[in-house]
């Protein structure tokens, strides 16, 4: 049994409100695996990027910070890592793409110049040695011409080359976790669909982790082998993502699955409605409150929902919903 | 069944809609780049026609151009046989009441500093000539059909969540009656779980009010559940054009092959039997269009004709339109050839 890469236990993000604090992570934990694939998956507000962010140790200064639980990757604990430390780790070790290609790359800087900074920062390469290799990783994403777009500025890009440019960046010093959130949301479905092959075929090669944030279930289909939903800062299901979209044991999950139309091998001419998640996420103040926090939207809700919290149940395949009714689903 | 009904209502021919660039031509020249590039289709009454494509291919300028929105160039669009695109004046404010336009954004589409009754009422005010009474009790029965109750009337648009947000522009799009609704992405802001709230709601109003709806896309999963039928647009040029069933079970154009079978599916089944068609590249350059098949460059069965010459958009049996030279009348993908 090989370790996990990435140990997150009974992690508590605290966000500080006008009044008082809310925690918009409440008690998560999970396992990453060497090369493993893992989605988030919920409507946003529900706590997927502050994850990414706390595993990046990005949480935003003064407002956002983890009150307890642990986060231990390769048997170092990041929550207790200095602020120096984690420098050398981020971008490094773990690495990010944002949503956005648009605005996270620097409108001033060649593409080139924002891949090689990273290389010589953290592997200390020298200016030129630099310069070569972030014309090799354009090619390795596969954007035509590598060697004179390596010197283009962000302007001169589609979005998928751009999101590419991105990719190269988070990938140029091999990463072992690679988190990528909401990486396609940007992007026309058939450049989504080269990412996602671009995405796959470097996994394969580099034998990265691949943590993705998404509110797409066909995405995480393609992309992902287990899944976590989140929402409202709590995990509501966590499994392998085949055995959820057969049989999601959370209403939460079930209502992502059938709120939305899908594509299906046998389209015929009768159409259904959709299954409607009634209302919306709650708000942060009534975060952490003991009790089902899906329960105001839920067509099973009872008694205990409204009391409690739900305590996980496990189904002995790797399944876990926390959800009072999880054994009637 | 009268006669009115199995006509079409709105009737687009040969719309084109050109931008004034300003690169390209020398001294005194001018170079355009052709938006909407001789765009021809119908939609029944009672129907929904989607238009679909990937950014810049032109489907939000068409809707644009319907809605007058943008001035077309060339063309006609005919609702209810009267082409709208030459009214003036009076006229065009009576076919403005019958042409109304949901938009995608509904954080920037509602006027932050009117109450949610005045954004619902604006139409009634500008296009129409009813009395005081009577437009409050269309707002109030607007409400109601939209799902939202009368004491939020008068709450500002701020005080409401995204999918509120567009039940309101929803509502503000009824005012005035109207036979043709266009919906220009109407969900795609939102969250996945209120988006079946909206595409619910759109349906059910329009089996209530018999709306006709020209439903602007770029989610293919949402098309196949809310149209009828629907127009695929590359660049400018509608590339196919045909009913539900035909287009999703046997797309015929290499290009909607290539989009279908890059959205991403939760049914196992399908994942597996779909082959991904790739289409390396990028499109070509918008203002100079080379002179054959636009989608040449990309696709991946194209020949020396393809090229040379344009192909025109035409019928291949049982209404199923498309432009491409390597269809004929068996209506066979041409992709077919390539396993």
């Amino acid at each position: 049994m090989t370790e996990p890469l990435l140990k997150v236990e009974n992690l508590r993000i605290e966000l500080k409100l006008r009044d008082g604090v809310a925690p918009v992570i409440d008690d998560l934990s999970f396992e990453l695996m060497p090369g493993e694939s893992l989605s988030f998956v919920g409507e946003s507000g529900c706590g997927k990027s502050m994850t990414a962010l706390a595993i990046m140790g990005l949480l935003p200064e003064g407002i956002g910070r983890i009150a307890s639980g642990k986060l231990i990757f390769d048997g170092e604990d990041l929550t207790t890592a200095s602020e120096a430390r984690l420098r050398q780790i981020r971008g490094n070790e773990i690495s990010m793409i944002f949503q956005e290609p648009m605005t996270s790359l620097n409108p001033v800087i060649t593409v080139g110049e924002q891949i090689a900074e990273v290389l010589r920062t953290h592997q200390g390469l020298s200016r030129k040695a630099a310069w070569d290799q972030a014309a090799e990783l354009l090619d390795a994403v596969r954007i035509p011409n590598p060697r004179s777009r390596v010197s283009d500025y962000p302007f001169q890009m589609s979005g998928g080359q751009r999101q590419r440019v991105m990719i190269a960046i988070a990938l140029a010093c091999k990463p072992k976790i690679l988190i990528a959130d909401e990486p396609t949301t940007a992007l026309d479905v058939t450049v989504q669909a080269q990412i996602f092959d671009l995405l796959r075929d470097l996994r394969a090669q580099t034998g990265t982790s691949i943590i993705m944030i998404t509110h797409d279930m066909g995405a995480v289909a393609e992309m992902a082998e287990r899944m976590i939903v989140m929402y409202a800062g709590r995990k509501a299901e966590i499994g392998p993502v085949d055995q959820i979209i057969d049989h999601a044991r959370h209403p939460y999950t079930q209502g992502l699955i059938s709120c939305v139309p899908h594509i299906m091998s046998d389209l015929t001419e009768t159409r259904e409605e959709l299954t409607e998640v009634p209302g919306i996420v709650p708000s942060l103040r009534e975060f952490g409150r003991d009790q089902c926090l899906f329960a105001s939207r839920c067509k099973y809700r009872s008694g205990e929902c409204l009391q409690h919290r739900p305590p996980a149940k496990g189904f002995g395949n790797g399944q876990i919903s926390d959800c009072w009714h999880a054994e009637a689903l | 069944m009268s006669e009115t009904e199995n006509k079409p209502l709105l009737d687009v021919e040969n719309l084109t809609v050109r931008f004034e660039v300003s690169r390209g031509g020398g001294w005194g020249k001018r170079s355009y780049l052709y938006a909407v590039d001789d765009v021809s289709f119908t939609v029944k009454r009672g129907e929904t026609l989607a238009v679909v494509g990937e950014s810049g291919s032109g489907k939000t300028t068409t809707a644009l151009a319907v809605a007058r929105l943008v001035p077309a160039y060339e063309g006609a669009v005919k609702v209810g046989g009267t082409d709208i695109l030459g009214l003036e004046g009076e006229a065009l404010r009576k076919a403005r009441q019958r042409v109304q336009f949901i938009f995608q954004d509904p954080y920037s589409s509602l006027n932050p500093r009117q109450r949610a009754e005045a954004i619902v009422r604006e139409p009634l005010d500008s296009l129409s000539t009813k009395s005081e009474a009577e437009k409050q009790e269309i707002v109030d029965r607007l409400f109601r059909a939209v799902g939202l109750r009368k004491e939020q009337q008068r709450l500002f648009p701020h005080q409401f969540s995204g999918g509120q947000r567009q039940r309101i522009g929803i509502a503000r799009a009824l005012a005035t009656q109207p036979e043709l609704i266009i919906c220009d992405e109407p969900v795609s802001a939102l969250d996945v779980a209120i988006q079946a709230q909206i595409l619910n709601l759109l349906r059910r109003l329009q089996a209530e009010f018999g709306l006709t709806y020209l439903f602007i896309s770029h989610d293919l999963g949402v098309v196949q559940h809310m149209c009828d039928s629907i127009a695929v647009m590359y660049m400018g040029k509608v590339v196919e054009h045909a009913d539900r069933l035909s287009l999703f079970n046997n797309p015929l154009h290499p290009y909607t092959a290539a989009l279908l079978s890059a959205v991403p599916s939760v049914d196992r089944a399908r994942r597996e039997a779909t082959r991904r068609i790739l289409i390396p590249g990028d499109p070509p350059d918008p203002v100079n269009m080379p002179k054959g098949c636009r989608f040449a460059s990309r696709c991946p069965v194209a020949e020396a004709r393809c090229r040379e010459s344009a192909p025109d958009l035409r019928d291949v049996g049982g209404g199923h339109r498309v432009a491409c030279h390597l269809v004929d009348e068996r209506a066979v993908s041409p992709l077919a050839a390539l396993t």
